[in-house]
């Protein structure tokens, strides 16, 4: 395993997730935007979960949902014969539900500032619902998509309770970048952990200025 | 003809109207805020109720009252945005966009038009769409003064070229006036009176259109200029106005408010006053102790004169009596 394998399993772990969160999150962002159910406050909460409970809590949760035994770790083991836990494919469940919340408040947001009248202007202009979707909402709610997508993204990047809980540390499989610095550091390999780490503080900022910079002037125009 | 047919209740407020309206010309629905104006218009477009076809479905044009652009779409692609989605191209872009002096945004974004221009975009957007039925909500309202006038003469040219019907909702009786050929009045959700516009005006039993709102449309010809004023033949008399109009044989509107017309017995000789019209008195209706409306016939047509009942008994002023009136002010719809 050289040097920079975790890295790439983090990338492609954030990559996945965050595909994954913006299929799933705008209904739920644009549900959330436009409902006026009583619902609404027991989904926000749920939602916004992951950003209060600590990753431990959540991760010794998840472990027993998706372990051989749990839910859907059993459904999954007679569907695939592989465990969920210390798996990829644990990680990216896992993952998705840590996210969640970075990925969908920025689109809510987005969703929220768009005024109720330039879709049912669409819609007088002979837009089907998921016509004005498509071809007003989104569009306007740029911003929101690139920062859902750049926030899950880093968020997951950076996770370690969750991952330590749920998927352990196999190489290639479930190390990701942050168990491997947290394992350089216990083994004293400083030189190794100072690698990554850099790598990820660089990427870190340049993704955020970038988000930053994008914003700045999109709202210019 | 067109049927609404429109029943829909909300936090209190409940909307009923059963009306005809013609299927050419403008239609206005006129009454005060909270009357169920614009809500009568979603229902029509399917944006409030239950039932009926999706809104997409209804083959309407919406212009709502405040132009409420595509911001990511330039003024081409956002007139075209409609268009693309009808199913027959019945208008004509090249038309429209020459109607509404639209030709040289059409690069633009909506972000760096003025609000009458946005709201020319947006009424082109909409009669592109090729509709059955043009729907306006206050599209001026949103406007000063200075873009409202140099939004109307716009209206004027759509009213004239165009051959679909068009609902224009308003609170400004004299925008009614000018734009509208037949009338609806709302009043807390139910509908007041409706008719063409020019007798529904010249009633002088409905509270709604007393005040400052009581005054009527008359039809006359511009047919000679004198002293920098036009001179308008009504069929029985002339009425000057200032300024020199362009004359024509097609007559044109003239608006009086009721406000502005006073009684005499005898034709006055010392006057400053320039339009004194013979009148017979058709109908007085006294709406409160003090204010008396007299409907007064000016050859077919009529003017309101709203006076004093004070006066009324002073001069004994009683229905078929002839009568003189002396019109202070008259507005050219052009």
């Amino acid at each position: 395993m050289n040097l920079y394998g975790p890295l790439w399993l983090s990338a492609q772990l954030a990559l996945v997730t965050t595909l994954i969160l913006l299929v799933l999150g705008t209904p739920v962002a644009w549900w959330l935007a436009r409902t006026g159910s009583r619902w609404k406050p027991a989904v926000q909460a749920v939602v916004a979960m992951p950003i209060v409970l600590p990753p431990t809590v959540l991760g010794f949760y998840l472990l027993i949902l998706l372990g051989p035994q749990g839910a859907i770790g059993s459904w999954w083991v007679s569907l695939t014969g592989n465990a969920l836990t210390f798996s990829f494919a644990g990680l990216v469940i896992a993952s998705c539900i840590y996210s969640l919340p970075f990925a969908v408040q920025p689109m809510q947001t987005a969703f929220e500032t768009l005024p109720r009248q330039t879709l049912e202007r669409a819609r007088t202009l002979g837009a089907s619902r998921l016509d004005a979707f498509v071809s007003i909402a989104v569009p306007l709610s740029v911003r929101g998509f690139v920062s859902g997508a750049v926030l899950a993204f880093a968020h997951t990047l950076g996770e370690f309770g969750v991952v330590l809980m749920v998927g352990g540390n196999i190489p290639g499989e479930t190390r990701v970048v942050s168990i491997a610095i947290y394992d350089h550091v216990e083994t004293l390999n400083y030189g190794a952990a100072h690698h990554l780490s850099v790598v990820l503080l660089a990427f870190a900022f340049t993704v955020l200025l970038a988000m930053f910079a994008f914003n700045q002037r999109w709202s210019r125009r | 003809m067109i049927e609404l047919r429109h029943m829909v209740e909300k936090g209190g407020f409940k909307l009923d109207v059963d009306v005809e309206i013609p299927d050419t010309g403008v239609t206005g629905v006129f009454g005060e805020s909270g009357s169920g104006k614009t809500t009568l218009l979603r229902c029509i477009a399917g944006l409030e109720g239950e039932g009926g076809l999706p809104v997409h479905r209804r083959n309407i044009g919406y212009v709502f009252q405040q132009p409420t652009l595509f911001g990511h779409l330039d003024v081409g692609e956002n007139i075209d945005y409609g268009r693309r989605r009808a199913k027959t191209q019945r208008v004509d872009r090249a038309q429209v966009v020459e109607m509404l002096e639209i030709g040289d945004l059409l690069e633009r974004k909506p972000g760096s038009l003025s609000g009458g221009e946005a709201q020319r975009v947006a009424i082109a957007a909409a009669l592109l769409r090729s509709p059955d039925l043009v729907l306006m909500d206050e599209p001026l309202a949103s406007l000063d003064r200075r873009r409202k006038d140099e939004l109307l003469p716009y209206f004027d040219r759509l009213h004239d070229e165009l051959s679909v019907p068009v609902i224009y909702v308003s609170h400004d009786i004299e925008e009614v006036s000018r734009l509208c050929d037949h009338l609806v009045l709302l009043e807390s959700g139910k509908v007041a009176a409706s008719g063409e516009l020019s007798e529904v005006l010249a009633r002088v039993d409905l509270p709604m259109l007393g005040g400052r709102n009581a005054g009527v449309v008359l039809w006359a010809t511009p047919v000679d200029h004198e002293d920098g004023l036009t001179r308008f033949d009504f069929g029985d008399g002339d009425i000057w106005v200032p300024g020199e109009i362009e004359l024509g044989s097609i007559p044109l509107r003239l608006r009086i408010a009721a406000r502005d017309v006073s009684i005499v017995r005898e034709r006055p000789s010392g006057t400053t006053i320039l339009n004194v019209l013979r009148a017979t008195i058709e109908e007085i209706h006294e709406p409160d102790a003090a204010t008396a409306i007299l409907r007064l016939g000016v050859g077919n047509q009529c003017v309101l004169a709203q006076v004093t009942r004070r006066s009324v008994r002073r001069l004994d002023l009683r229905a078929d009596e002839r009568v003189y009136a002396q019109v202070k002010s008259v507005t050219v719809r052009r």
